[in-house]
């Protein structure tokens, strides 16, 4: 699927209708979302036949732009029944089998290895501290492949650090800078981390990668 | 809600030692036809728990899977179509999931299941 074909079909889903602040419920932008897995798709193959998870999905961007791009499995998990109601709606509009699942990211549990990918624009814990760190802390727990999460420029250093420290990522790395023409945030950056094994117990080594897009 | 989400999901009640697999009750089970993609079956069947599969496939009502299984299975095409089917294309619309341990359950409602937890078990 074409780039663009792709940013029209997501600018078409249903988006949060009642929008809960204290969720920090707002919507990853077309524009933003098709660039974010079509780089996963295209520069890493992290995508397409991948079991993919998209943690706080809310309507679904993200999990359905995977599934649009050939995912095999998608999940997308939120903590609210409501958007999750209006995800599976989309999923529906665009003939996508995407499965959900209401939990709170936080003490979620769930078995290693299946994931492949984890997608997320989690919340950048301006309303409830960390709320981002919970986020990447699970999902590198959860991704056998990479993580691929929306973040606040401000904390793009800690973010980093505390990703390769403790949470065993083995790079992360800053693919774009992006801007956000939102009420809550104004800047954000899509990192990239990457966890995997390097030896049966399980010590993770790290790399730095960087990438532009315009 | 498919197998395969299923097989990832295990309870996550506080002081649960083995929350996995969770039971399923099931009220409503829909099939949607999925693209058959062997590659991706014989790589999945490394990561799933079997025994999980074949109960929960049983317990919605399809029994054609082998109780037992092993890598070479993969070269039948009979083999690879039951896989797909239990894996993929059931799935459980209605019902809930049963912890194991405590019994409690997770409702699942129009396919989705609900693994928040109370204050208490957190
Ligand atoms: C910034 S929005 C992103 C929505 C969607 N992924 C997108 O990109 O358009 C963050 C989402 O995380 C969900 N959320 C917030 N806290 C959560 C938690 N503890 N567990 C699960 N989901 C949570 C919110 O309901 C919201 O849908």
């Amino acid at each position: 699927m074409k780039l663009k074909q792709l940013e029209g079909l997501l600018g078409s889903i249903q988006q949060f209708s009642n929008p809960k602040i204290d969720l920090e419920q707002y919507p990853t932008g077309p524009h933003i979302a098709s660039r974010m897995l079509y780089t996963a798709e295209n520069s890493f193959g992290d995508v397409s036949d991948k079991v993919v998870a998209d943690f706080g999905c809310g309507c679904g961007t993200l999990g359905l732009a995977a599934g649009l791009l050939g995912a095999q499995h998608v999940i997308g998990l939120d903590i609210d029944d409501q958007s999750l109601e209006i995800a599976s709606i989309n999923a529906d509009d665009l003939e996508l089998d995407m499965n959900f699942v209401q939990c709170d990211i936080k003490n979620f549990r769930w078995r290693d290895q299946i994931v492949d990918t984890v997608i997320m624009n989690p919340p950048f814990g301006t309303r409830k501290k960390g709320a981002d760190m919970d986020f990447l802390s699970v999902a590198l727990k959860v991704a056998s492949q990479a993580v691929y999460s929306l973040h606040k420029t401000t904390t793009r250093d800690h973010v980093k650090r505390t990703a390769l420290r403790d949470y065993n990522a083995s790079s992360a790395e800053i693919l774009c800078e992006v801007y956000h023409i939102q009420l809550i945030c104004s800047f954000a950056s899509i990192f990239c981390v990457y966890p995997y094994i390097i030896d049966n117990i399980s010590r993770i080594h790290s790399i730095l990668l960087f990438f532009m897009v315009n | 809600m498919r197998l395969l989400t299923h097989n990832m999901l295990s309870s996550n009640i506080k002081g649960v030692a083995n929350g996995f697999p969770l039971r399923i009750e099931v009220e409503k089970v829909v099939e949607k036809q999925v693209d058959f993609n062997a590659d991706f079956l014989k790589n999945m069947f490394a990561k799933i728990e079997w025994k999980a599969l074949v109960d929960a496939s049983r317990s919605m009502g399809y029994s054609e899977l082998p109780g037992d299984a092993n890598p070479s299975m993969l070269d039948s095409d009979d083999f690879l179509q039951k896989f797909h089917h239990a894996l993929l294309e059931l799935h459980l619309e209605e019902g809930a999931l049963v912890c194991p341990e405590t019994g409690r359950k997770f409702p699942v409602n129009k396919g989705i299941p609900n693994m928040l937890l109370h204050e208490d078990e957190v």
